[in-house]
């Protein structure tokens, strides 16, 4: 599904990303862990194609198609979701109104119709129920005023809308309570299926015994150090990432 | 002693030469001949505003306005053509005025338009009634209108329906039109004044028109003005607002056409615990130049002032923003806040903006703000990153980021219809 080889990533001039090599089988969840600063959004970003990251070398490819020379909103339109970090605020932008734009660009762009307003209304109900996301919620403008884990379960009510195949969470455990949790993780197990990836960036085991990885890849200054199955977040639980802070260069 | 002979520009001496002959065309004799006199000898001391004068700064008149285009010949007597007047906006159900190149529009059945205990005449005094007449724009206002249009809104009426001006401008070839209009709001009413402003696209027209809205206590006032002139349009417009004890009232100014424009403001806060908004939606492309420059007046105690201007200012586009909040002495606990914001889209965009205050009362709250930006690129990636093509997600930002200004509006018919205005531009940008 996902394909990433010897992936370099600058910004500023200042090398962040230094040979990543990743690859994501359909219907695979892959869990990514590393320490603080060690790339981990970076490459989220340089996925999802943000600008100001300039790649140097490697490739990114989804479904044998090279993404890098796509703009972010055609990597979408092929079927690729990160939910944020960080999700931005957009006032003056009503969520609906948001939701439905993006919906139907990517329709667009894929050759198919606008979806029926009487249908999505429906689909974006049906989601928001799911995820606690209330009618009044909706409502508002984009992401503005909502909690840090109300912004991280809207950013998985977007994806469960847009129906990605491809889609990284990067860190979007953090800032959500226990129940809220296992609100998002049963959110994403529920989108789990056989054409359908994932590539979940988390700092804590937590999330990933709500949703079990098939994969688990250590990162360290900008490189994965280490892969294994989900002993591996269990063994970094209680080890911590000292094992890898001194490790040469692949 | 000699008399000191100042020295004109073509245009100055132009504009005089025009005064005599309108003068020739209208009574000699009269209040609006001795208005029309002392306007035009006002404007003769002062010559065109030049930058060197603050308040023209960034649109010098005199280098900008080189050749006076001719005076529109007088309208009166031609009967009521089928202007598709204030029509870009959509059926507002609203009461239809239209002056036609500064002069009420004849055979119009304002019998039929107009409600019980409002009333509208054409008065030949052009003098101001609550603007500067020394600022040169009003002065020649004053001097080269050819009739007051005044609308009277009785006490306490409440007007549910809009009440429309439109100002057209019917020309083949340049000219030039001044008109002057006087809106007085009894006390206790509620209206909802649009006053729109068209003419023809590729004729470089000239308009100087002159608005007064002169509000009683506890009047209630939504007044909008959207210049949608011509693309080659030269376009002058000063607006005075004197608000009465405890009247509300929101002006918004949003700017679509024009080559040239530039948008005067004199808010007097006359009564006390008065309340007003100033907004302003400015969208501007091309080479297009235009100037927004305001004064609220603070007078009397416990004035409340919020002005927001928004501007979107996109390819070799100009925009200005001037504004003052002045706080006279006796104008205690009055709360003035002020904001300019413009979104420059182009690398050879520009905006001037110059808040500024001027208080002499000490027990005030007062404030401004300026900020002058590209688009956020993060934001832009959020909203790309979901599959939003770039100038859709540009558009989307510009149009929350202008629509700002419009959202008070109570009316929803006319908030709608001015959301449509901005879409037009985005779409027509994209
Ligand atoms: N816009 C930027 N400008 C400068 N440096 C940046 C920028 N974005 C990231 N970096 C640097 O790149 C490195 C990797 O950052 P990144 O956010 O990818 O780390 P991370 O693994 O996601 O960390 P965390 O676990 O804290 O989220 C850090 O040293 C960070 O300071
Ligand atoms: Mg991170």
């Amino acid at each position: 599904m996902l394909e990433i080889r010897n992936l370099h990533a600058d910004i500023d001039g200042k090398p962040i990303l230094k040979g990543v090599t990743l690859s994501v089988k359909p219907g695979e969840v892959a869990a990514i862990m590393g320490p603080n600063g060690s790339g981990k959004s970076t490459l989220s970003y340089v996925i999802a194609g943000k600008e100001e990251y300039e790649v140097t070398k490697g490739e990114v490819l989804l479904e044998g198609e090279s993404l890098l020379e796509m703009e972010p909103d055609e990597r979408a339109a092929k079927g690729l979701f990160l939910a944020f970090q960080y999700p931005l605020e957009i006032p003056g932008v009503a969520t609906m109104t948001f939701l439905k734009a993006a919906l139907n660009a990517q329709r667009k762009k894929r050759g198919e119709d606008e979806i029926a307003p009487a249908d999505f209304i429906r689909s974006v109900n049906r989601a928001a129920d799911k995820l606690g996301i209330s009618r009044e919620m909706l409502r508002r403008a984009l992401n503005v005023g909502f909690s840090g884990g109300e912004k991280k379960r809207m950013e998985i009510l977007q994806m469960a809308l847009l129906e990605p195949r491809m889609c990284v969470l990067d860190e979007t455990d953090s800032g959500l309570d226990i129940d809220a949790l296992r609100i998002v993780a049963e959110g994403v197990n529920s989108l789990r299926a056989q054409n359908r990836a994932f590539l979940v960036i988390t700092h804590y085991q937590r999330l990933l015994s709500h949703i079990v990885p098939d994969t688990v890849h250590v990162m360290a200054d900008g490189r994965i150090v280490k892969s294994g199955g989900p002993e591996l977040a269990t063994e970094l639980e209680a080890r911590g990432y000292a094992d890898f802070a001194a490790q040469p260069a692949a | 002693m000699t008399a000191l002979t100042p020295i004109r520009t073509k245009a100055e001496t132009a504009l005089l030469a025009q005064f005599e002959e309108l003068r020739a065309e209208l009574p000699k004799a009269g209040a609006g001949n001795a208005s029309r006199k002392a306007a035009m000898a006002a404007f003769a001391a002062t010559g065109l505003p030049h930058r060197r004068i603050e308040a023209y700064h960034y649109t010098d008149l005199r280098s900008l306005l080189r050749e006076p285009a001719p005076l529109a010949p007088s309208a009166a007597g031609k009967a009521g053509r089928s202007v598709e007047a204030g029509r870009f906006l959509g059926d507002l159900g609203a009461h239809e005025i239209i002056l036609v190149n500064g002069q009420l529009m004849d055979g119009q059945d304002l019998a039929s338009q107009l409600p019980k205990r409002v009333s509208i005449a054409k008065v030949t005094d052009t003098a101001p009634a609550i603007l500067d007449a020394n600022d040169p724009v009003v002065a020649l206002n004053t001097a080269l209108s050819r009739e007051t249009v005044t609308v009277k809104i009785g006490k306490g009426v409440k007007l549910d329906r809009p009440l429309h001006i439109s100002f057209v401008q019917d020309a083949g070839a340049p000219q030039a039109v001044y008109a002057h209009l006087k809106v007085v709001v009894g006390e206790g009413a509620s209206v909802t004044l649009l006053e729109t402003h068209e003419g023809p696209n590729g004729i470089a027209t000239q308009s100087n028109t002159g608005v007064e809205i002169v509000a009683g206590d506890n009047a209630s006032i939504e007044h909008v003005r959207v210049n949608a002139e011509g693309d080659k349009a030269f376009v002058l417009s000063s607006l005075g607002l004197s608000l009465g004890r405890e009247t509300s009232a929101l002006s918004l100014n949003l700017t679509l056409g024009a080559a040239i424009s530039r948008h005067q403001i004199f808010a007097r806060m006359l009564g006390e615990e008065a309340k007003l908004r100033l907004n302003g939606v400015a969208m501007l492309d091309g080479d297009r130049h235009a100037d927004v420059t305001l004064v609220v007046d603070h007078a009397v105690p416990g004035g409340e002032s919020r002005e927001l201007f928004k501007t979107a200012v996109d390819q070799r586009a100009n925009g200005v923003f001037q504004g003052k909040i002045i706080v006279r002495p006796h104008a205690q606990k009055t709360d003035g806040k002020m904001m300019s914001a413009a979104l420059l889209l182009s690398e050879d965009a520009s905006m001037n903006n110059k808040p500024e205050l001027e208080i002499f009362a000490d027990d005030v709250q007062c404030g401004h703000g300026a900020t002058c930006g590209a688009l956020d690129e993060n934001l832009l990636f959020y909203l790309m990153a979901r599959g939003i093509a770039r100038r859709d997600a540009q558009a989307l930002l510009i149009r929350s980021f202008l629509g700002e200004a419009i959202e008070e509006l109570s009316n929803e018919a006319l908030r709608e219809a001015l959301g449509e205005l901005i879409d037009g531009w985005l779409m027509r940008r994209a």
